[in-house]
């Protein structure tokens, strides 16, 4: 109890002397027709009472996430001969999309209990939403959401994704995919020094369908015979008019 | 150029859509098959969620099968009563489909089931048309005489019997009743129109003239298939209205292509492309059951599996 207070002690304390001041490239985005993937830059100050402490440097993590969705994870082996999905695993949530950026490796600058409280790297970030899991050993399925979700880009780890100016300034540049899932996704910026967080600032940036899609989304949802009704309507007179079409052209 | 769709919720370049559905269309006018084992399968490898790829995939057969059916009709090439046969058959047979569909996702094997059956109805159709049609080809090369089409057997010899005159037959209804109930499951189960199992069988099991075949097909293709994009759209609400229409604005001009190509080809020159084409399918996929996937691990959206 005592160390748990020491530690938090020690942790409030710098939070004072260091904070983080945060801006975003973009409050929100909007999906349109065109959309094909989104750049965002966030960037920020930190904002000193007293001058800057001396002893261990600064250093800079900054998180995105995306919203959690459910996702099953399946495992081929091999019966009479051929591949087939014999075990599957699911997770009740999992981040759509999850990015990490820092000043440096992660092993360097930021402590191993306190990447636990945070959940900082995305092992652990992606871990924290898995629900009850059904199969004895679950790591190996877990193990490969990271890595296929890794090689998707949905999974990124820059190591020295964050510029730090004179201690001061800061900026991190994020990629979006364009297989966006729609929802808020969370920015968490983490000032450290001596691989503690001293101080730590959150915001959201929600992605959502504009316009035409959001239109038939929505329809999709509300009214699906209607859509579905309409996307037959749509076929058919697509045929016929490429008949009629190319029958004109021919006479 | 890029569009980001609606309901699958990826961005896809449009000519690339444009062109699938085109090639896709040209097939679809060519053989009288919908065209729907071939998009699922290549939508899924563009990066389209499977259920978006199956629904999405039905509802542009619709469109393309109109525009083909069209052109059948002004040529007089489909027998309507056939097809109406065909489409009870074919309703029924999606029912039961669909029930064996649902027992077996519930069993977990349907991904297994649904490739096998791919393999195994491809690959042994493709293979008997090749070997028929080149038959075929040999004879016809070695004597002019007309081969005699169909033979009278046990089919022909069962009651409720009906004049199909496009067809030019004279037969019971039971026979056509029963491929359209046969067609119907493995259309539900598959994801399919199921035209690369009605041309054949109404080729070689009931006699018809290839001509008359491919405009058959189409017709009762239409209604199986808008059966199933509404029941997608209603249950599972994956139909991609703006992936069909890419897919489908590609697809009508291909599908035009196609059956004006198909009318300067010879019968036995089509079998032998379209068996040429699904055994090319069936290899594919058999090729990907047996050999060890580099990932043995597969992601799938939605919670328990």
């Amino acid at each position: 109890m005592i160390r748990v207070l020491i530690i938090f002690i020690l942790a409030a304390f710098p939070a004072r002397a260091e904070q983080v001041v945060a801006g975003l490239s973009q409050n929100s985005i909007g999906i349109t027709a065109s959309f094909d993937g989104s750049a965002i830059l966030i960037y920020g100050a930190v904002k000193r009472d007293a001058p800057e402490p001396t002893g261990p440097p600064l250093e800079v993590i900054v998180t995105l996430e995306g919203p959690s969705v459910p996702v099953t994870i399946r495992h081929k082996s091999r019966e009479v001969g051929i591949w087939v999905n014999t075990e599957a695993v699911g997770v009740a949530a999992a981040p759509s999309y999850y990015a990490v950026a820092s000043t440096g490796p992660l092993s360097k600058i930021l402590s191993p209990d306190e990447d636990v409280r945070q959940r900082i790297s995305v092992p652990l970030a992606v871990r924290a939403f898995s629900g009850p899991l059904l199969v004895e050993d679950a790591r190996p399925f877990t193990e490969a959401l990271l890595r296929i979700r890794e090689a998707e880009g949905l999974y990124q780890l820059e190591q020295h994704g964050v510029t730090l100016v004179e201690n001061t300034l800061f900026r991190a540049d994020f990629d979006l995919p364009s297989n966006l899932t729609e929802g808020d996704y969370k920015v968490r910026i983490f000032l450290l020094r001596d691989g503690q967080v001293i101080n730590q600032h959150r915001a959201a940036i929600p992605v959502r369908k504009v316009g035409l899609e959001r239109w038939l989304f929505v329809l999709s949802r509300e009214q699906p015979l209607a859509y579905g009704l309409m996307s037959l309507a749509l076929a058919v007179f697509a045929g016929w008019a490429a008949s009629a079409l190319f029958r004109l052209i021919r006479n | 150029m890029q569009i980001y769709l609606p309901i699958a919720e990826v961005s896809i370049n449009v000519f690339l859509l444009l062109g699938l559905g085109g090639l896709v269309g040209i097939l679809s006018g060519l053989f009288g098959v919908g065209g729907g084992f071939l998009i699922t399968p290549l939508l899924f490898f563009i990066g389209i969620p499977p259920t978006v790829a199956v629904a999405t995939g039905a509802n542009q057969v619709v469109a393309s099968s109109v525009s083909g059916v069209l052109t059948q009709f002004k040529r007089k090439a489909v027998d309507v009563p056939m097809g109406l046969v065909l489409l009870a058959g074919g309703m029924l047979g999606s029912g039961l489909g669909i029930w064996a569909f649902n027992l077996l996702t519930k069993l977990g094997q349907i991904d297994l089931v649904v490739q096998l059956s791919y393999v195994v109805f491809l690959g042994a159709i493709g293979l008997l048309m090749l070997l028929e049609s080149l038959r075929a080809m040999n004879r016809a090369r070695k004597s002019s005489k007309p081969v005699k089409r169909h033979q009278h057997n046990w089919v022909h010899n069962l009651p409720l019997k009906l004049k199909f005159r496009a067809s030019g037959l004279y037969i019971s209804v039971f026979p056509p009743l029963a491929i359209g109930l046969l067609v119907g499951v493995l259309a539900a189960i598959m994801g399919v129109g199921g035209g690369f199992i009605m041309v054949p069988a109404m080729i070689y099991l009931l006699g018809m003239p290839t001509k008359v075949v491919i405009g058959t097909s189409l017709f009762q293709i239409i209604f199986v298939t808008a059966f199933t994009t509404v029941m997608h759209a209603v249950t599972n609400q994956s139909v991609d209205v703006l992936l069909a229409l890419m897919l489908i604005l590609g697809g009508v001009v291909g599908a035009q292509i196609g059956s004006r190509v198909g009318a300067r080809l010879k019968a036995e020159q089509l079998r032998i492309l379209l068996a040429l084409l699904v055994i090319i399918v069936a290899f594919k996929l058999g090729l990907d059951l047996l050999i060890r996937p580099t990932e043995l691990y597969s992601l799938s959206a939605g919670g328990q599996p």
